[in-house]
């Protein structure tokens, strides 16, 4: 962890700059083109290896037990709530265990405003789920910072520090909105194959 | 409910005490010298009738020429409250006094805006960053900021 000293410090305390330099190191990267995790996947194996039913099943299971991280950033959140509750009723599509750990999750549902200090703890969540794991950005300022895309604190869209799989719009988007984005993310997933992954 | 103390009444007893340090006095706000925030802050504590014990809160409001930095008080005991305000005219290097010894409530919030504005405050026990992070550049809550 580089911890120099920064030009302007304020704090004595090592892990203060160590802090510092992550946020600003992350700020760096983020104007970087997302690098494709599947790339070492070469053609020779996408063109020799046949699965069928295999996928349809796969996919089906891991869509129909898909765990969103238990992860609320901003005002979004209290609709991602409102959607687990028995009104909107996400358990249809076995989705009401939001899990406390990101170990256990699939889906990350990033719900609000992202700022450049909780970035590098929100790119450390979705580091520490395990693959397969699929990010859904919940409002506009997830998207694109939304109102505060200018601001100095604000992280302009989450795609910035973690890709992302579906977009739902809104300021907050209705439980039926992230419902929709939610099935739409479920067709997306029945298309995955395990051979090529898109 | 909490009733305003009348800030004529007050600035007479600080200006007893206190000669030359009182501005001026509107409403149930007064407004000191700079460099007799402390001992103003301390008098208004201690003093019985008045016992302001309790900092509801602290903030600066930025006008450009001067940053106005504003303490509301409150007493607990009499259940009555006082504005006081003081003005920083150094723009390039404000610095004021610490009321964390005073009140404790102080603390976070004299934290919050030395680095919103970049306001020193002498005597705090622990000066750092609160919300940005180490090597963020410039004050953010200033009006000259972008």
């Amino acid at each position: 962890m580089g911890s120099e000293k920064p030009a302007v410090p304020y704090s004595s305390v090592d892990l203060d700059w160590a802090e510092g330099h992550t946020i600003e190191s992350l700020k760096a990267e983020s104007t970087q083109p997302i690098p494709d995790p599947v790339a070492w996947i070469d053609e020779e194996i996408k063109r020799n290896v046949l699965v069928s039913s295999v996928d349809y099943v796969i996919d089906w299971a891991r869509r129909s037990s898909m765990f969103p991280a238990g992860f609320g950033l901003a005002c979004c959140a209290m609709e991602m709530v409102a959607t687990g509750t028995a009104r909107f009723d996400l358990s249809r599509f076995g989705m009401e265990v939001f899990r406390a750990s990101p170990r256990q999750a699939d889906l990350m549902i990033v719900s609000g405003t992202v700022t450049w200090k909780m970035a590098p703890s929100v790119k450390l969540i979705y580091e520490q789920m395990a693959e397969p794991k699929w990010v859904l950005a919940m409002g506009s300022c997830a998207i694109s910072g939304g109102t505060f895309r200018e601001y100095y604190s604000v992280v302009p869209g989450v795609n910035r520090i973690i890709p992302v799989d579906i977009y739902v719009p809104g300021c907050p988007p209705r439980p039926d909105a992230l419902l929709d984005g939610i099935i739409k993310l479920h067709h997306k997933v029945s298309k995955i194959s395990i051979a090529k992954r898109h | 409910m909490t009733t305003l103390l009348s800030a004529q009444n007050v600035s007479k007893e600080l200006m007893a005490r206190f000669p030359d340090m009182v501005v001026e006095s509107s409403g149930s706000a007064v407004l000191v010298k700079s460099q007799a925030l402390l001992e103003v802050a301390a008098f208004l504590k201690a003093t019985p009738g008045l016992d302001l014990d309790y900092l509801t809160l602290m903030t600066v409001v930025d006008y450009l020429d001067y940053f106005e930095v504003v303490y509301l008080l409150t007493s607990l005991q009499h259940n009555h409250s006082l504005t006081l305000k003081t003005r920083l005219f150094d723009r390039d290097n404000p610095s004021l006094a610490s009321v964390v010894g005073l009140w404790k409530g102080a603390d976070y919030q004299e934290r919050e805006v030395y680095d919103m504005f970049g306001i020193k405050f002498v005597g705090h026990p622990n000066l750092k960053r609160l919300f940005l992070w180490e090597g963020f550049q410039g004050y953010p809550m200033r009006k000259d900021y972008l």
